[in-house]
């Protein structure tokens, strides 16, 4: 069933968007938040684990103390406070994505909070985003529903668990309402889940990849009449794990929800999940006394103390803020504000930065991204980065067009070619046989062919009656249609013939 | 008046996936009414200048340095699993429960 929805226009004419983003970041430090297995992703299932993982009884856990350190370090970077005293507390739930019955947390007392982003919208507006608190937590383990429709669990017959991503540290950023955005809403959700990214990338507490999981958005839209204060009833939308989906699931969330306000009736607050092939949400469950989650302090773990001086330390760590990165990259590379602001809006800053530093110029890095790339990932419908590019890739087919081996229709050939996953650029040049016919294959054919046809005038220029050159340089102009360089055929003809000009 | 009622054992039981009988919560809400009843008197008898706390061992940052130690093998980690498929815990498909 599809739910009815209004034209983005015509609710932005009634009703005023509230937004609010819980962004989960895994962090990437080498063992997971309260055991010594290691944190790595995609290996065999079930291997990445040890009893703690499991949630085996009378096991302890320790605190990974680079997990700390990396939470402080991002509550930092988003202008929050640290908390001089905090805890860990159980979020008490019965679901086979943790083993223990359940999911050790903050709750009252998150390790940073009240702290704020500004955002940079792709006209150069500046909006802030206010943060509510940001708190460590462990990952889930993954399930996968089988049987019933493509891995849904709707119609699931059973789910497979693996535990490896059980316990890996995670922190919760929670935004406070955010009011004010207007039609720009779904921008600012992408911007601001952008700015998250970039920011635990730059610190590198992440790795950041969206595709793995390893910054998940869940966001949550609320509409409103215009002029009133109090906030409508919101969803959550879940599962929002691209930036594109991002914008488009909040820009939907806002379509479905002037519908249903529309026809009268109350917008129902609850889950809801989003399908990347639909662009749509689907209802996932009501708010319900399965919420009820009973925290309590964890008894296992003691406070944690965050001395000031240990703040100040991580602190002195930290690196350039993106904002500052941005204008130094934009400096560096000479590029205008406007090609510097296309070239952010792309998402693709960083590729330009990772192809310069794999030896292109940065007018070079700038072509290809924002020329070929960016008009293949919009046909593919993914983010630039996600196309599989590689920076080694586009430095091989710009020496290649620089060199004269391919023209620049043909390095468009052979990227697809490499996107096709047909091989090297090399290879596909090879293999294809797409080089440039070399200048001067054909012209000593050509002047070899006049040659022979007029003997008498080769002998003449053999012997130093330069000037007679005319005729033959005459002749492999016509058998190439006028297409060879006149000076060049001449020089050849003269090397040929071991006569100085 | 007792802190907790019939219904709020109701509600902690089917919470806590126990299936308790009128009976037994008739019996359990006057149990836990007294053992609720004295931790508020224990509450009373802490001032408003002795701080929760959620650890009897004045201990804080018990930390471990970030090195990989041992791990299982799938094997192991599904020895006691009621039910295994391809190195995988097998689990009913649970949708009321998100």
């Amino acid at each position: 069933m599809t739910d009815a929805t209004l034209s983005f226009e015509e609710a932005m004419e009634k009703y005023d968007p509230v937004l609010g983003f819980e962004v989960h970041v895994e962090l990437n430090t080498k063992t997971k938040m309260f055991s010594s297995a290691p944190n790595v992703f995609g290996d065999e299932p079930n291997t990445n684990v040890n009893e703690v993982d499991l949630g085996m009884p009378g096991v302890l856990p320790v605190v990974n103390k680079t997990a700390i350190e990396s939470s402080i370090k991002i509550g930092l970077a988003l202008n929050c406070k640290i908390a001089e005293t905090c805890r860990f507390a159980r979020k008490n739930y019965f679901y086979p994505d943790t083993p223990k019955n359940f999911q050790t947390s903050q709750y009252d007392e998150p390790i940073a909070y009240d702290g704020y982003l500004d955002i940079e919208l792709s006209d150069g507006t500046m909006f802030r985003v206010e943060i509510e608190r940001a708190h460590m937590e462990e990952d889930a383990g993954k399930l996968t529903h089988m049987g019933g429709a493509a891995g849904r669990i709707q119609g699931a017959d059973y789910s497979l668990v693996d535990y490896n991503r059980s316990g890996v540290p995670l922190v919760e950023i929670v935004t406070k309402p955010i009011q004010g955005a207007g039609s720009r809403a779904p921008e600012l959700a992408k911007a601001y889940v952008a700015a998250v990214r970039e920011i635990v990338k730059n610190l590198g507490v992440s790795d950041a990849k969206m595709e793995r999981g390893n910054v998940r958005c869940d966001a949550n839209v609320s509409l409103r009449p215009h002029g009133r204060e109090r906030f409508g009833i919101r969803s959550e939308t879940k599962n929002v794990n691209s930036l594109r989906a991002v914008e488009h699931a909040v820009r939907y969330e806002i379509q479905r929800h002037a519908a249903v306000l529309d026809s009268g009736e109350p917008v129902i607050q609850e889950t809801r999940h989003w399908h990347e092939d639909t662009r749509s949400t689907t209802s996932g469950r009501a708010k319900s006394d399965a919420d009820d989650y009973r925290y309590f302090p964890e008894p296992d773990l003691v406070p944690i103390v965050a001395s000031r001086e240990w703040v100040e330390e991580l602190r002195a760590t930290l690196p350039e803020p993106p904002a500052e990165r941005r204008k130094r990259l934009q400096a560096d590379w000479g590029y205008s504000d406007l090609e510097f602001r296309d070239v952010v809006n792309a998402g693709v800053m960083d590729e330009i930065e990772e192809t310069i530093a794999a030896g292109a110029t940065a007018t070079v890095a700038r072509k290809w991204w924002m020329g070929e790339i960016v008009g293949r990932a919009k046909n593919a419908d993914v983010d630039p980065g996600q196309l599989g590019v590689k920076p080694e890739t586009i430095v091989e087919l710009n020496k290649m067009v620089e060199g004269g081996k391919i023209n620049n229709k043909m390095a468009a050939e052979v990227l697809d070619g490499v996107l096709a996953g047909e091989g090297t650029p090399a290879e596909i040049v090879e293999k294809r046989g797409l080089a440039v016919v070399s200048d001067d294959g054909p012209l000593l054919e050509a002047i070899d062919a006049a040659l022979a046809a007029q003997p008498d005038v080769a002998d003449k220029i053999r012997g130093g009656k330069v000037q007679a050159i005319g005729a033959i340089v005459g002749g492999v102009m016509k058998a190439t249609r006028g297409q060879a360089d006149a000076g060049r055929v001449r020089e050849l003809i003269l090397q040929k013939l071991g006569v100085e000009g | 008046m007792a802190a907790i009622n019939r219904d709020d054992v109701a509600h902690l039981a089917r919470l806590a996936h126990i299936e308790m009988s009128a009976e037994e919560l008739d019996r359990m809400a006057g149990e836990l009414a007294v053992i609720v009843d004295s931790v508020k008197s224990v509450s009373e008898a802490a001032g408003d200048d002795v701080p929760a706390t959620s650890h009897p061992i004045p201990l804080t940052n018990v930390f471990r340095e970030d090195v990989v130690g041992h791990t299982f093998t799938a094997e192991q980690s599904l020895s006691g699993a009621p039910d295994a498929y391809e190195g995988r815990f097998k689990v009913p498909a649970i949708l009321d429960e998100d």
